[in-house]
């Protein structure tokens, strides 16, 4: 769709659009072209010297443990993020539907965690799982469980997942909540005039027709899961103990960060860009879908 | 199925629905409850581990040392020059990004000229580049421009928005032609058209977009950890972040609760309070 009527002129729209451009072309474009061409070059830690070393960056970072453990991790926590957040935003969404009284009071009580910073998220969670003084966490080591999230990585595991899950359910609650509002009441009163129970009518009615937006959801939780939860896995565990919290993103923080690996952090760099490019395909691929829905 | 029946069955419905409603309240409001609780106690109570589950009296002393001093092992910068830093950033990434997305829109939608195609998906590229894929050559672009610790380097790359371009691209492709006409004939130029016609007409929008923008831009970690090491740009979640340190037993934790609940109360009144354009902004993002 465009514009019939339009104004005349070259030299203004260029103008118009220079900032955005130029702010593109320094912080986003420039740096990209920069890590594409860092990652195919060996260079020593001072830049005294660089050569051209091919593939040879990929090559160990698909090889490294460390950073096929990072996969893995990521891969753990972002699927158990992603299913935390829906499901419970979804059991609540369809508990406030029904509520019908009362149900933007909810909404009020269920969306402000969206406002919270990932990082401060974290440090609300962990005044509770804190081993000696969080409420949890001492109530846990009472009962005989050895609960310290410092030295068990999977205790550190499931803090942060559950602190990463808990802001992000304000925000499917929304997309859920609108979902299941704009569902005709009259396709419901034919489901149970043909006497399905309230729990077949969720499933067989209710469900499909929620389905563009939870599949929508699950890409969105996805790439929440990798990008902005940095701040809750470095102000958490800094990706401990050991590397057990270790994702990509914080991988390429630390490889490039702290440890100067140029190449490698690189090259790790170009991987996830690969990645995003997909994940944002997928995502656009698929709101074409949601409108006609 | 007589009346009587339908009519238990729906109320126990309902009961069911606001049990599991305030439940999921409840979990939602407890980490909130303790750090609140807690930063009303003086340092030994909760360092002893006794978590106090009810206010206590010490709640002046520390939100004025956090306000004032900072506090934690590692002594943060005060936390009143962090909320500054952290507002004045969030509404110059938030008024930024809404002015150049704004004025870029404009353009692509208002004007044909050679390279529109090519301007917009250069646009639309930012999309696929979050920051985290490219921290060490942006950071060194940072430094070969001396932006390092400045406010101009922790707000001016995070201002494009692909985002923002879209939203406001959709929503000029929906004014009618007419206008543009009218305009033509009253003799009315682009610039006087854009700004008597086309941002009265986006007030909304940009007051939906506001608000998720100045959220995005007050919970941003990752740009400034890596760009500010000077206490005096300090933002708040980042300071928050260092003052819990490698999380020890010994720590002032009733500052830090304090300065924890300072962290989060602008950005969550700023949701409760705008709640109808923020849920807008949202949905309509997202689109």
């Amino acid at each position: 769709m465009i514009k019939r009527v339009i104004f005349k002129g070259q030299l203004l729209p260029l103008l118009l659009l220079a900032p955005q451009l130029a702010v593109t072309a320094v912080f986003f474009l420039w740096p990209a072209g920069q890590a594409i061409y860092q990652s195919l070059l060996q260079e020593d830690p001072f830049g005294l010297r660089r050569e051209f070393v091919g593939t040879e960056n990929f090559d160990a970072v698909l090889n490294d443990p460390l950073w096929l453990n990072a996969l893995g991790n990521t891969a753990v926590f972002s699927v158990s993020v992603a299913a935390l957040a829906l499901g419970v935003a979804l059991l609540l969404a369809v508990q406030a539907d029904k509520a019908i009284r009362g149900a933007n009071l909810y909404k009020t009580m269920l969306i402000w965690p969206y406002a919270v910073a990932p990082a401060v998220a974290a440090v609300l969670w962990l005044f509770l799982f804190h081993p000696s003084i969080g409420l949890i966490g001492r109530a846990l080591n009472a009962a005989g469980v050895a609960w310290d999230y410092k030295l068990n990585g999977g205790q550190a595991m499931l803090l942060v997942i559950v602190a990463s899950a808990w802001k992000q359910v304000s925000y499917n609650f929304i997309f859920f909540l609108a979902g299941l509002q704009s569902i005709p009441r009259s396709v419901l009163e034919a489901a149970a005039i043909d006497g399905a129970r309230p729990f077949r009518r969720f499933w067989t009615v209710v469900f499909p027709l929620l389905s563009p937006t939870s599949f929508f959801l699950l890409v969105v939780n996805l790439v929440y899961a990798f990008f902005d939860t940095f701040g809750v896995i470095h102000a958490l565990t800094g990706g401990g103990p050991g590397n057990a919290t270790e994702t990509l993103i914080y991988k390429v923080y630390v490889d490039g960060v702290q440890n100067l690996n140029l190449g490698a952090s690189a090259a790790q760099s170009v991987i996830l860009m690969v990645l995003v490019v997909g994940l944002t395909m997928v995502q656009f691929r698929f709101v074409e879908r949601r409108v006609h829905y | 199925m007589d009346a009587a029946t339908t009519r238990r069955r729906r109320l126990r419905g309902a009961a069911w629905a606001h049990a599991v409603l305030a439940i999921g309240v409840l979990i939602f409001f407890l980490p909130i409850w303790i750090t609140l609780v807690g930063s009303t106690h003086d340092t030994a109570t909760i360092g002893r581990g006794d978590v106090p589950l009810l206010p206590g009296g010490e709640a002046i002393a520390n939100y004025t040392a956090a306000w004032n001093a900072g506090g934690g092992r590692y002594r943060s910068a005060p936390a009143g020059l962090m909320l500054g830093n952290s507002l004045l950033m969030a509404v110059l990434i938030a008024g930024g990004k809404i002015a150049i997305s704004l004025i870029s829109a404009y353009a692509v939608v208002f004007f044909r000229f050679p390279g529109r195609m090519l301007a917009f998906w250069t646009i639309f590229l930012t999309l696929m580049l979050p920051v985290e894929v490219r921290i060490i050559p942006t950071f060194q672009v940072m430094v070969d421009l001396s932006l390092v610790n400045t406010m101009a380097g922790l707000t001016i790359p995070l201002i494009a928005s692909a985002t923002a371009t879209l939203l406001f691209r959709q929503f000029f492709l929906t004014i009618p032609d007419e206008y543009v006409e009218a305009a033509k004939i009253d003799g009315a130029g682009p610039l006087r058209f854009f700004r008597d016609v086309v941002l009265p007409l986006s007030v909304t929008n940009i007051a939906a977009l506001f608000v998720i923008l100045f959220i995005y831009g007050w919970n941003q970690y990752l740009w400034p950890l890596l760009i500010v090491n000077d206490r005096g740009l300090e933002t708040i979640v980042v300071g928050l972040a260092k003052m819990i340190g490698s999380g020890d037993t010994q720590n002032e934790w009733n500052v830090i609760m304090a300065t924890a609940v300072l962290a989060l109360v602008p950005p969550v009144f700023v949701v409760v309070a705008m709640q109808r354009w923020f849920v807008k902004g949202l949905t309509e993002t997202e689109k």
